[in-house]
């Protein structure tokens, strides 16, 4: 691999706190490495503005890893920038090449207010999860693992939806800033389970009444959530929760 | 001085009988007390989770804006349990075995035993909460192999074990939220512990969006809070561990035990320049296929394939034909350490070695997969395209992982990998019963430091994690809660809270006052620096000398020449940083200070001074089989207390793995 060196110009959005108006902001960065990650570019970049005296700018991350779903840029129109099934802490400069001009904004949606700068404010997806996105086992009470096999392909297809990072880039994707592929992800990951048949029904009607709560806008299905989702959640699981809605929205009489 | 408490009887009934004899609290009372939750990694999600649905009157913070992003999400590999499903021959008793070995016998006999006996509950709890484990054709669990040990124990969910275990802690603690017995606080960072009549009744914490100081009462406090393998800057860990919260502890009163014993992981991607953040992991069940070498000509500057196979070092294999590329992490890391210093290591900066796949690849699948399918005699071109497809399977996503983060293909070329701090075995003091030195102050997960002795074995983190969250912590509590149903909630305006928030507060405003010069991240790079050159992968006593005086000093400049912009209250992660920085600096010198006084070498501690001639770790049980716990007496100022080690059924030896 051919290393390189170049200089970009970052258009980032600063927004001092949830009340007050953001503006974009324009940096010059030099002698970024092809080696760096993105997130490594914005190290850079604050150490810079310290050393100038300048705010840095604040922005979400932790694992650096792709998979706490913390990280979360808007890039050049795209959330988690270029690179397919790619959060942002993974894309790497070498994406990018010298003279480039990059912009950088937070998610943008309604229930995701921003917090300051790139940060927004992801409690929805937290209460939506309370709501009914998990299965309502106490400590102590399980049988043995093996007591409840479950078909291998069931498994499989349980793990692809569980591996959701609950980072709402499918949210930040939307027109709509629908949750939907998010909230499929849950419902599946659950109702493929044995376990968690029980309560199939009542999670599907809660987390969706409360996913319309929050103010998260209906899925017309245009599918841009799946293609830029980091882990490559199918809308498939859309299609599932539709048909899960229907059945437990028809048979319960409340 | 030190009781830990370890209940009477033969190891293995220990804890049956100590849940049988323990205190209880009735339903009724359990509402009436309030427990702080700190940190919701596995440890504290499951612990709140459980506390919550036993009754009790919870509160959870954490540092990230929800708990499903704590650090023990990164873990990849698995979760041991001794279930025998191969029937294999595992047993609680081999599990307990294993772990207090791979400790180098640095670890307390009892809580590692019950460790190893309530391992089985995990696994089927998880699997009723909905864990998408690895499963055969017939449905059942699948296992994996792991670290080095003889039987096959380790559950998984692909490459993401510790995803979906948090995931489904982090259900069952959202659950008891939305049941109101649990109150969630994320972006809070704990800044104190608040100590009245020597019993820990509450916290301080910083609402991280508004910067504001809060004060939260508790009949008890649980800390959860991690590890602090970040005090060497590069790590495996999140950006955000920090020792903050156990380092709080311990200037309070609660002992710090054997902070030396840190694990530094032998397979990670490799430093590519001083830009680098932090170190990813490349997961040690890649050592089951991938074969480790280096040139045998020193600078050797031929590509990795350009490198004829009799020219290539095999050290691992060379130096221990027993175990081979399986010998444990700490020796694993240790040789190749060795190789790059003597200057045989590879890329860029020569700090590397190589991980090669291509052997496996071609000969142990390739030629499987085309005798299955038949074909007689395949060609070089057909084995590859078989054998890929197979390691694809195996590894696919770390594969992947590793060519975003480096641009190769580790199909094509061989991986480079070098060894990177990754865990931490030391951390607070606590008996039995997961309590600290202060009373009614608890630790629980990779914070404390009880299971793992001076070497964790892999796959162990998260079994002990869910463990003191699920199933010890709900049990041992009620011990100590049971004497506390008199005592009603204390106003916060008591003037020990009211002095705890004063002294943060002080604290953080002469932090924002020093308006020096460096960044807060020079600083910790520093730190960094000192800690990975003489307290890392070998430490002696001169090197370590001289690491407590660069500290020191660094202290000193970190107090006069820090910058942090920004204000107090706002949102400022320059300031969070900084104030972890400050406290990792406080902690990096009590690890050398530790380090200096086990002149002996055990498991990931490393004293040049105590090998055999073949430069294999010695250890001294004569001197040093006992748990270094230490008491905070005011600067630079630690008294050594020693809780001596009583081994009633394992046998200390000499590790060999020749
Ligand atoms: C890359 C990687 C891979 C790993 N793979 C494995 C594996 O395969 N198997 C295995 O067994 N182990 C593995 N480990 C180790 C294991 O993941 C950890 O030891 C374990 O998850 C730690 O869990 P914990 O609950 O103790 O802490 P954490 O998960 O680190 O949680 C700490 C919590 O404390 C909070 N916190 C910290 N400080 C404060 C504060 N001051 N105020 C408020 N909140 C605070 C955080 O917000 C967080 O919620 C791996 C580790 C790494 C780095
Ligand atoms: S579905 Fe994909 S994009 Fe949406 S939150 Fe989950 S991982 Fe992120
Ligand atoms: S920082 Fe964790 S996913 Fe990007």
């Amino acid at each position: 691999m051919d290393h390189y060196t170049m200089n970009l110009t970052l258009k980032v959005w600063k927004q001092k706190n949830k009340s007050e108006r953001g503006h974009f902001e324009t940096y010059q960065v030099t002698d970024i490495s092809s080696e760096m990650s993105f997130l490594e570019m914005f190290d850079v970049l604050n150490e810079k503005l310290i050393e100038e005296n300048r705010e840095p700018i604040a922005f979400d991350h932790d694992c650096r890893e792709g998979i706490c779903g913390m990280c979360s840029m808007y890039i050049n129109g795209r959330p988690h920038g270029p690179w397919h099934g790619t959060t942002t802490c993974q894309l790497h400069m070498r994406a990018f090449k010298d003279g480039d001009t990059v912009v950088v904004e937070p998610w943008r949606a309604n229930a995701f207010p921003v917090i300051k700068d790139l940060i927004v404010d992801r409690h929805a997806f937290d209460r939506i999860i309370q709501a009914g996105g998990y299965i309502s086992v106490n400590t102590g009470n399980a049988v043995d693992g093996n007591a409840i096999p479950v078909e291998k392909e069931k498994a499989d297809q349980s793990f692809a939806a569980a591996a959701c990072i609950g980072c709402g880039a499918c949210v930040a994707a939307c027109k709509n800033s629908s949750a939907m592929l998010f909230v499929s992800a849950k419902v599946a990951h659950l109702a493929l389970l044995p376990q968690g048949a029980p309560e199939k029904k009542s999670r599907v009607l809660n987390m969706v009444e409360q996913m319309d709560k929050e103010g998260f806008g209906s899925c017309t299905m245009t599918e841009a959530c799946e293609a830029v989702c980091p882990k490559e959640i199918s809308v498939d699981y859309i299609a599932r929760l539709n048909k899960e809605y229907l059945s437990a929205a028809s048979l319960i009489d409340k | 001085m030190l009781d830990s408490k370890i209940p009477e009887g033969p190891l293995e009934n220990k804890w049956s009988n100590y849940k049988g004899h323990v205190k209880l609290v009735n339903p009724a009372n359990k509402r009436k007390l309030e427990i702080i939750v700190v940190g919701t990694g596995l440890a504290g999600a499951s612990a709140a989770a459980s506390l919550g649905e036993l009754g009790y009157r919870v509160k959870a913070f954490c540092f990230q804006d929800s708990p499903r992003r704590a650090h023990s999400i990164a873990a990849q590999g698995g979760i041991n349990a001794a279930k025998n499903y191969q029937n294999d021959g595992d047993s609680v008793f081999r599990l307990f075995y294993d772990t207090i070995k791979g400790g180098d016998y640095r670890s307390r006999e009892s809580n590692t035993h019950r460790l190893a006996e309530v391992s089985v509950n995990i696994i089927d709890q998880c699997v009723a909460q909905g864990v998408p484990f690895a499963r055969e054709y017939s449905g059942l669990l699948n296992n994996r192999s792991f670290g080095g040990v003889q039987v096959k124990r380790t559950f998984y969910a692909a490459g993401q074990t510790g995803q979906q275990l948090l995931i489904g802690a982090y259900q069952a603690l959202e659950r008891q939220v939305a049941l109101g017995n649990v109150t969630m606080y994320t972006r809070h960072e704990m800044l104190d512990v608040v100590i009245i009549d020597g019993k820990a009744r509450g916290i301080i914490c910083r609402n991280l969006v508004t910067g504001e100081l809060e004060r939260h009462f508790g009949h008890s406090v649980l800390l959860c809070t991690g590890g602090y393998g970040n005090v060497f800057y590069l790590s495996t860990n999140a950006m955000g561990c920090n020792v903050t919260a156990a380092w709080k502890a311990h200037k309070k009163g609660a002992f710090f035990a054997n902070p030396c014993f840190t694990q530094i992981h032998p397979t990670c991607i490799p430093v590519t320049g001083d830009h680098q953040s932090k170190l990813t992991l490349m997961s040690e069940s890649l050592r089951n296929d991938g074969r480790i070498w280096v040139p045998k000509k020193q600078n050797d500057t031929r590509k990795a394939n350009d490198i004829p196979e009799e020219e290539r070092d095999y050290y691992l294999e060379r130096r221990y034909p027993a175990y081979g590329n399986l010998v444990p992490r700490d020796v694993a890391s240790r040789a190749a350490k060795e190789r790059c210093d003597a200057g045989y290591g590879v890329g860029t900066t020569k700090q590397a070695v190589y991980l090669d796949f291509r052997y496996n690849l071609i000969n142990k699948y390739g030629r499987a997969e085309a005798s299955k399918h038949g074909i007689e005699n395949p060609d070089m071109e057909t084995l590859v395209r078989l054998g890929k497809e197979v390691v694809k399977e195996e590894y696919g996503n770390l594969f992947d992982m590793y060519e975003k983060i480096t641009g190769e293909n580790p199909y094509e070329v061989p991986m480079r990998i070098y060894p990177a701090v990754h865990y931490t075995m030391g951390g607070l003091w606590v008996d039995y019963e997961l309590m600290t030195s202060v009373k009614g102050l608890y630790a629980l997960g990779e914070c404390n430091f009880s299971d793992h002795g001076a070497n964790r074995l892999g796959a162990s983190a998260l079994m002990q994690g869910l463990a003191d969250g699920y199933f010890v912590i709900p049990y041992t509590i009620g011990n100590y809660l049971a004497d506390e149903i008199s005592v009603k909630p204390i106003p916060t305006t008591h003037e020990a809270f009211e002095a705890a928030e004063n002294a943060v507060r002080e604290r953080i405003s002469s932090l924002m006052n020093i308006k020096g010069n460096q960044s807060v991240e020079s600083f910790h790079k520093r730190l960094g620096k000192i800690m990975w050159n003489k307290c890392g992968m070998s430490r002696n006593a001169k090197n370590l000398n001289e690491a407590i005086q660069e500290i020191r000093s660094l202290k000193k400049e970190f107090w006069n020449e820090v910058r942090i912009p920004g204000d107090i209250n706002e949102m400022n992660p320059e300031l969070d940083k900084a104030s972890r920085v400050a406290d990792f600096i406080e902690l990096g010198e009590l690890i050398c200070i530790d380090a200096l006084e086990r002149a002996e070498s055990c498991g990931g501690h490393f004293r040049e001074e105590s090998q055999t001639e073949e430069g294999e770790a010695l250890r001294h049980d004569d001197q040093f089989l006992h748990v270094a716990a230490w008491e905070y007496n005011g600067e630079h100022n630690w008294k050594l207390n020693k809780e001596e080690l009583e081994f009633e059924l394992a046998k200390p030896t000499q590790r060999n793995y020749k």
